[in-house]
Order: C-alpha cells, then sequence, then structure tokens
C-alpha cells in the first residue's frame, strides 16, 4: 500500500472520524470498537490513523518508548538508567501497531529471543506487539474473529496497562498502555463482553446510502489510486489542521470545565439505560470533555454529552435479546427524554 | 453479444491485465472443461514470468504467511524467517481450490492481503512485513447456498462469471495480445465522473451496499477501454463492468424506466428511482445517446442479473430445499491433532500429540552451552526430553441447534409466534455458550431455511420475523431439510442438534401434493433416516392435546418427546438444555 489513505479524505462516517479524534486527544477513554459492514472504510480510516497523529517524544534506545516526562511510567531500564542522569530523547511518530489475526502468542507479548539465545547462549527477552504499541495504538481488523486465548491476553494487558510475562524462564514487566482499536463485521462473529467492555467507544459504521456521498467515495478513491502522491497533496493541509487542533485539544484538555450539570445528566443517562457499574459515566465524561477540548470549548455542554452518547453507551447496555437490533435506538431514545425533561 | 461463454472469456482478459487491482475470480462451478478452459485461457492471457500458485485447503498458517525455517536457523544458529506462500507469490496469481470450505481465519489472512498488498508476519519469532500484491481465483465448488466460499473475501473479487455454458474466445472483441499493451497503458486511461456517477446509481439501484463493488467497476471500465485502445472510458466500458461486476451482486431487481420510442428524448421528469438528474452534456457520443447514460449501464446489469436470481426473487413460497449429502467429504474426524492451536504445553509428543517444534528448541536453547560444557557433540543441538513442547488444538466442537419450526396452518399462527419467542430465547443462551442456532421453516408445499447455522443474534431476528404461516404440514419435507443440515454441520466439525416443533400432522407428501396418507408414510421413512443417523433429537409436540401421531414420529426417530400444549418459551428453552450434551470446559 505504501502511503495511507488521508484521513481528513474519508466521506461521510462521522461518527466514527469523531470517535477515533477523540481517543486521540485523549487516550484514557479507552479504546474504539468499530463495527459495520464491509467496505464501509474502517479499516482505511485506523490505517490513515497512524499518519495523522503528531509525533511523541520518547527515550533513547527504549523498547516501550517510555515517555521520559512521566517518571512514574518509565520501565525498569530507563528506571536505572535514569538513575546516572536524565534520559536522552527524541520525537517519533505515533505507532500503530497491526496484531494480525494469525499472530501467535509469542509474538503478542514477547518471548526469549531465538537469536541470542542460539548463537549466544543468553537470556535475553525480545518484546513483542504489546510493547511496540506502547503509548499508541493496537489495531485488530476483525477482531470477533481472534483466537479466545489472545483475547484473553489482550483483556488482561488493556486492563493493568502492564505486560507480565513469564515464559522460558523469562519473568518480565513492561509497561503497556495502548489504545486498543478493534474492527469487525458482527455478522461474521460476535464479540466476547468481556472485551467488548473494554473498548471505550463503539461505532456502528453503515455503508451510505445517499448517493451523492457514494460517489464521492468512488471518485476519491479512484483519485488516490490512480496517482496517491498527488491526492495525499490535496488533503495534506486539511490533515494538518486536524492535526493542529488534536494538540491544541491535548493542552486544553486539563482546563475544561465539566459542571455538575452535566455530570448529573450522564448519571442519569447511564441510570436510565441500566449500564453495570460506573465505567460507563467515566467514559462519557472523558469523551465529552476531549469533544470538548478538541472543539475549543472551555466548558462542556448538554451538546457535547448528545453528541457522545451513542457510542459511548451502546455497547454496554444489559443485553436484552429480544431487543438485540435497537442498542442505538435505546440510546438515543434515553437521550431524547432526558434532554426533554 | 451477451453469451455467457463469451462473457466468461472476456473476465478471463480483463482479470489478466491487472489480476492484483480486481483481487480475484470466483469460479462458482465443479471441476470441468469450462473451469479448465478458464484458467488456460487466463494462463495463457497472463505474462510468462507470472507467479501461479495453489494454494491448498488445509494450509498451515506458519506456511501461508511465513514463518521461522528451522532447518535454516539451526545451520546458520541465528533465526532464518522463510517466506510464506503469499509472499512468495508476490506480483502473481493464487489458485484456491474448494474455497467454500476455506476456514474464515485463512479468508481473512486473504483479505488483508488484497486490502494492503502486503503480508505482516508475526509468529514464530518472526516480525516481517512482505510485499503480497496478488490476484486471485477461486474454485468454489459448494453446490447449495449455504456453503459458499467466506463473504468478506467474495466481496473484495470482481468477478464471478457464469461458466455453465463454457469459455467461448471466438466471438471476444480484443486480442489476447492487447493484454499486454492494455496493461502498460491502463494509467493513462481517464475514467469520467460521469461514468463514475453512473456505476455508482446503478450499484444503488442493484441494491448493493458494499463500496468496494462500484470501485471494482470502475477499474473494470477503466481496463476495457484500455484494451479497446482508447484513453478514455466510455458509457459502454460502463455498461460491461456492470454486467460482469455488478449484476452478480444485485440484490434487489432494478425498476427499470418505461420504455421510450426512439425519437423521443429522455423526459427529464421520469428518471428510474435513485437517479441523480442526467447530465444533459451529451458530448460523450454514445452509440444510444439519446438513453440517459445512466440507464444504459443499468440495464446491461439488470439483462445479466441470473435468472436464478430473479426466481428467488420472485419466489413467494419457496420450492422444497434439497441439498445434496452425498459422500463427498468424510465426516470431519476428531483428533487433537487438527483444529485451531489453543496455546502450548510441555509434554512429549505423541501419536495424539503434535510436536511444537520452534517452542522445543526454545526452551532448549538458553542451555546449549551448559549442555555442550557437560560433554555433548558440540554440533549438535541438544534437546533433552523436558525440552518438549506440543501444542493444543481446540476442536471446533461447536453445538448447532437446527430448529424444524411447523408453520403450516394447522399450527396455528399464534402458536409460531411462540416458537420464535422460544427461538430468540434460547439464541440468548447460545450467545452465552457460543453455540451457533439455524432455523428450517415447513409449510405450503415445502420448507425453507431461514436461518442458516449463526450466532448472530442480528440475522436471527431478522430472518425469524419474516417466517410467515399457513399451508398443509410437509413434514417429511421439513425432516429430510433438517437431516441435510445436520450432515452439513457434522461435516464441518460441529455437533448438531435437531429441535422439531410440529404437531405430527403430516398432509403434504415430498413432491408437494396432498394426501395424509401417502404424507404419514413418508414423514415416517424421514424419521427413521434421522434414526439412522442417530442425531440428538427433540420433537416439541405443539399440538393442543398432545396427539399419538407426534409421539409414533418421535418414537420413530429415537427424539425425545415433549407434549407441549401450550408453548412456554421458557420451558422449552429448558427442554432443550437438557439434551444437550455437557459442555467442554
Amino acid at each position: 500500500m505504501g502511503v495511507a489513505f488521508p484521513f481528513s479524505a474519508i466521506a461521510g462516517q462521522d461518527e466514527m472520524k469523531r470517535a477515533i479524534v477523540a481517543v486521540a486527544v485523549d487516550p484514557g477513554i479507552g479504546g474504539v470498537l468499530v463495527f459495520g459492514d464491509r467496505g464501509t472504510g474502517k479499516s482505511t480510516a485506523i490505517r490513515a490513523l497512524a499518519a495523522l497523529l503528531p509525533e511523541i517524544r520518547v527515550v533513547d534506545e527504549c523498547r516501550y518508548h517510555c515517555d521520559p516526562a512521566l517518571e512514574v511510567r518509565l520501565c525498569a531500564d530507563c528506571t536505572t538508567r535514569l538513575a546516572n542522569g536524565p534520559l536522552p530523547s527524541h520525537m517519533t511518530p505515533v505507532a500503530v501497531v497491526d496484531l494480525p489475526l494469525g499472530a501467535s502468542e509469542d509474538r503478542v507479548v514477547g518471548a526469549l529471543d531465538l537469536e541470542r539465545a542460539l548463537s549466544r547462549g543468553e537470556k535475553a527477552f525480545e518484546p513483542g506487539l504489546l510493547a511496540r504499541a506502547n503509548r499508541g495504538f493496537l489495531y485488530v481488523d476483525e477482531v470477533n474473529l481472534l483466537e479466545d486465548h489472545i483475547v484473553d491476553l489482550l483483556i488482561d494487558v488493556a486492563a493493568s496497562g502492564e505486560n507480565v510475562v513469564e515464559r522460558d524462564g523469562l519473568s518480565i514487566r513492561h509497561p503497556a498502555r495502548f489504545v486498543l482499536v478493534g474492527s469487525g463485521n458482527p455478522e461474521e462473529g460476535e464479540l466476547r463482553p468481556q472485551l467488548l467492555d473494554r473498548f471505550g467507544l463503539s461505532v456502528e459504521v453503515k455503508t451510505p446510502t445517499d448517493l451523492a456521498t457514494r460517489i464521492d467515495i468512488v471518485k476519491r478513491r479512484d483519485a488516490y489510486e490512480r496517482d496517491p502522491e498527488a491526492f495525499i497533496a490535496r488533503f495534506a493541509e486539511a490533515d494538518a489542521t486536524l492535526r493542529a487542533a488534536i494538540l491544541a485539544g491535548r493542552a486544553k484538555l486539563g482546563h475544561v470545565e465539566v459542571p455538575d450539570a452535566v455530570l448529573e445528566k450522564a448519571s442519569r443517562l447511564c441510570i436510565a439505560l441500566g449500564t453495570d457499574g460506573l465505567r460507563a459515566e467515566l467514559t462519557l465524561m472523558r469523551t465529552a470533555r476531549a469533544t470538548a477540548a478538541f472543539e475549543g470549548a472551555d466548558v462542556v455542554t448538554d451538546a457535547h454529552l448528545r453528541q457522545i452518547a451513542a457510542p459511548a453507551l451502546r455497547h454496554r447496555l444489559r443485553r436484552n435479546v429480544l431487543d438485540d437490533a435497537g442498542s442505538t435506538a435505546r440510546v438515543d431514545r434515553a437521550v431524547a427524554e432526558l434532554f426533554a425533561a | 453479444m451477451n453469451d455467457p461463454s463469451t462473457d466468461a472469456a472476456l473476465t478471463a482478459l480483463l482479470f489478466a491485465v491487472d489480476p492484483v487491482g480486481l483481487g480475484g475470480v470466483c469460479l462458482r462451478t465443479g471441476p470441468g472443461p469450462g473451469r479448465d478452459a478458464f484458467v488456460s485461457l487466463l494462463r495463457a492471457c497472463l505474462t510468462e514470468t507470472t507467479k501461479f500458485r495453489r494454494l491448498p485447503l488445509n494450509i498451515a498458517e506458519g506456511r501461508l504467511l511465513g514463518g521461522l525455517d528451522i532447518a535454516a536457523t539451526l545451520r546458520a544458529g541465528k533465526p532464518i524467517a522463510e517466506r510464506g506462500l503469499l509472499a512468495e507469490a508476490d506480483g502473481g496469481v493464487v489458485l484456491i481450490a474448494m474455497a467454500e470450505r476455506l476456514p474464515v481465519s485463512t479468508a481473512a489472512q486473504l483479505c488483508a492481503a488484497i486490502d494492503t498488498g502486503e503480508i505482516i508476519t508475526a509468529r514464530d519469532g518472526v516480525a516481517a512485513r512482505q510485499s503480497a500484491r496478488l490476484g486471485f481465483v477461486a474454485f468454489d465448488e459448494g453446490d447449495d447456498d449455504d456453503e459458499r466460499m467466506p463473504p468478506a473475501l467474495r466481496d473484495r473479487f470482481a468477478f464471478q462469471p457464469d461458466l455453465t455454458s463454457g469459455v467461448d474466445t471466438d466471438d471476444l472483441p480484443y486480442d489476447i495480445e492487447a493484454v499486454a499493451h492494455a496493461r502498460a497503458s491502463l494509467a493513462e486511461v481517464d475514467v469520467s465522473d460521469d461514468i463514475i456517477t453512473a456505476i455508482s446509481s446503478t450499484t444503488m439501484a442493484l441494491g448493493i451496499l458494499s463500496l468496494r463493488a462500484p470501485l471494482l467497476a470502475v477499474r473494470v471500465a477503466r481496463i476495457a477501454a484500455a484494451l479497446d485502445g482508447r484513453t478514455q472510458a466510455t458509457m459502454q466500458d460502463a455498461a460491461l463492468a456492470a454486467r460482469l461486476v455488478l449484476a452478480p451482486r444485485a440484490t434487489i431487481i432494478p425498476q427499470m424506466p418505461p420504455e421510450e420510442s426512439e425519437e423521443e428524448p429522455p423526459p427529464p421528469d421520469q428518471p428510474p428511482e435513485n437517479e441523480p438528474p442526467e447530465p444533459q452534456d451529451q458530448s460523450e457520443q454514445t452509440e444510444q445517446n439519446d438513453q440517459p447514460m445512466g440507464d444504459i449501464v443499468l440495464e446491461a446489469a439488470a439483462a445479466a442479473i441470473p435468472a436464478g436470481l430473479l426466481a428467488q426473487l420472485k419466489a413467494a413460497e419457496a420450492a422444497p430445499k434439497r441439498q445434496s449429502a452425498g459422500g463427498k467429504a468424510g465426516a470431519l474426524k476428531k483428533s487433537s491433532k487438527r483444529g485451531r492451536p489453543a496455546g502450548l504445553r510441555r509434554a512429549m509428543p505423541g501419536p495424539n500429540a503434535r510436536l511444537n517444534l520452534v517452542e522445543t528448541l526454545r526452551a532448549a536453547a538458553p542451555w546449549q552451552r551448559l549442555r555442550r560444557t557437560e560433554g555433548a557433540d558440540p554440533a549438535r543441538v541438544q534437546v533433552r526430553a523436558d525440552d518438549f513442547h506440543i501444542t493444543r488444538f481446540k476442536q471446533r466442537s461447536e453445538t448447532t441447534t437446527i430448529f424444524a419450526v411447523d408453520a403450516s396452518g394447522s399450527a396455528a399462527a399464534n402458536r409460531l409466534a411462540e416458537a420464535k419467542g422460544a427461538v430468540e430465547l434460547l439464541l440468548a443462551d447460545c450467545y452465552i455458550r457460543r453455540d451457533n442456532v439455524a432455523v428450517i421453516a415447513f409449510r405450503g408445499k415445502g420448507c425453507e431455511l431461514l436461518l442458516p447455522p449463526t450466532r448472530s443474534l442480528v440475522r436471527a431476528k431478522r430472518s425469524l420475523s419474516a417466517l410467515p404461516g399457513g399451508g398443509g404440514t410437509p413434514l417429511a419435507a421439513g425432516l429430510d431439510a433438517a437431516e441435510d443440515l445436520a450432515e452439513l454441520v457434522q461435516r464441518r466439525g460441529g455437533t448438531p442438534i435437531i429441535v422439531v416443533l410440529t404437531d405430527g400432522r403430516a398432509n403434504i407428501t415430498r413432491d408437494g401434493n396432498g394426501g395424509r396418507a401417502q404424507a404419514e408414510q413418508e414423514a415416517m421413512a424421514a424419521a427413521t433416516r434421522l434414526r439412522a443417523s442417530q442425531r440428538t433429537i427433540l420433537l416439541v409436540d405443539t399440538s393442543p392435546r398432545p396427539a399419538p401421531q407426534a409421539q409414533a414420529f418421535a418414537n420413530a426417530m429415537a427424539a425425545r418427546y415433549l407434549p407441549l400444549p401450550y408453548v412456554d418459551p421458557g420451558r422449552l428453552s429448558r427442554a432443550v438444555q437438557n439434551v444437550t450434551p455437557a459442555r467442554r470446559g
């Protein structure tokens, strides 16, 4: 593929783009799950993300991309090095790591470095995909087809932010904080509820049925395939503006006020929908705040909350089998009732 | 001019120009001269150096994607990656035989290769990213609609030509020699916005949701123009693309505008549904330029919609479904040597445990130095008994519950609603236990597979809500269909459970005629067949008063009999659980 399709050239799919931008502003929201029909640009949007995100500062020669500014989260190596003086660092693009479907456990968590073991008889750790994804994004296409034992592993690491390796006589732990991005088609298999819950936002993408949008998509794709460089240049400015807004949003995030009235509305929404636990409220609040920060607002308003209620809540509703297709409708109904009152 | 055999030959030519861009060709036919002719024509059109690899169905993931080359690794003393089949075939064409049996996980890998043009390997201690720009030719040999190659892969393929009447190269508008020239000039062909608009609106009018379809059609139009030696794609090219790419994907029959007389200009107030205002600029002269341009494309597609599809769409009453269940493939053998890998364990390999070489070497590796100092031969890798690792496999032992629902008039309409409720309730259990559910309805003259085995609640709900009631009771056909489906499930490695909901009042024979005596006789024969295959069966008697017929059928098929004068969904669901064998783990 070489160069990725530019993010700002993706026509339509606003909910998906908004959710991706929100987690780019505040990775603490958790992952994004993109579920929908085939051929709706799910993979395209996520592969475009890598080119869009601003660079991050990392410690030189650190295998886990440690942040020199965050001493509490340094890996064991960096902590040792820190004792000898400040850590040298450089800027690097954010990692968007693909977790391919056929990945074996040793590649995901890391394992004994075979080369060094075979040639020098040394026991050394070779980091896996989780290490590479630290502070970045871990993308699983067809996440609903992922093998169970890999899913279990992801659930565990996503919850703890740390990868603990106990195998091949190795005993290693290293930071593994990443934004999990999953995509899939629900008709090909359901996702385990435990993994579903690990995603902060869940987006449903549908094939656009409006002719103008469809023509636009086909035209853009065709233009991109004929001359990728020219096409990317056409959207370079839009991508740069978006990148600047994400950066500004990150800087502003800590200063955005969340009024009690909005928090109360978030809680009432969760109660009305009967979501389990407090994760729903937290996600609502964080996502609304990130959206406000991205838009440059100082205060989170009801409008922000309404915008992100569906992606933050639709996968957390207690499963009602007889009313399954309507989880988005249920959220919308609850939102409408709440704000009408 | 739209002779299918010529179209098939044309497909081979078009595909040969740009196999990578067009994704693939799905040949839905059994082995035979048509298929051979297609492949040899395709090979004749490709350059001699184009790689042509065959993908065996049971290919191990390591071989497909690449992994560690153990022999070379041991020789060199450092990991040597082995290229997978997909990376080896880079730039060429890969042939998939028996694509209908392709595992979904393998299909997902192929889809990723089509989407990104590369293979990312992350296994066996190897992390590599290799170019894999491929076109595929898939032989889909499934003989009914339930056996098809994975839809995700099919969606990415441009063509699914009809090979029933062979491949005829006599009427081809282009020479085979044009292919090489077209390949070179492809990048110069311009596809105007009008053509993109026409293709997009045709896609909509045919009810095709995927956006890959119009993209592939645009590419085909471009190739068609290049084959003809032009640098501008015309509406004829678009019509060809619509016929070959879009028509086989149609889900609805397009609304055609009424026929116009030749002289009359197209009235702008009668565009077909979803059609944008026609571009008034007719500068691109086509032979039929007094027709709206989009219509030419649409008509070409509509004319090529397979007759079977139309019949299928129009059929208000479905014909009895006969699935061939001949001994084409043996029942899936169960052993601990196949299935999906589910982790590793330190143990000795044996007849029932497959050695995992990489893990074994990995375990042995750190000790090599030490063991050599103990006086062992330094030239050899020292492997001790406790280094051995085996791979554990998880057999796909999914349970598929097949509901055969009597939707006849005698099982009154309200019972049907209860049965639907029961199935939905059971789906909730199946969701938790990760089981599959299938629904067959029989009524009137035959039966219909409402829901092929699925775990998707969304689909289950959709197909159930569409279940109509009324008509006679073709019990024999219903039982046959349930048994056929059960066989299919078993062949795929699943465990079928059949739940028959009926009042046992058979009155329609297999050939669709009335006649209680013969119908009952046939139903009894079908029941005996079920008994012979030793299925787990539950017969739920839905008649208002439990009747002896239903009990007799239950006995004949060795089924558990459950009289349920008033179907209570909760009770039914518990009954099904009781016949379900104990679950793994």
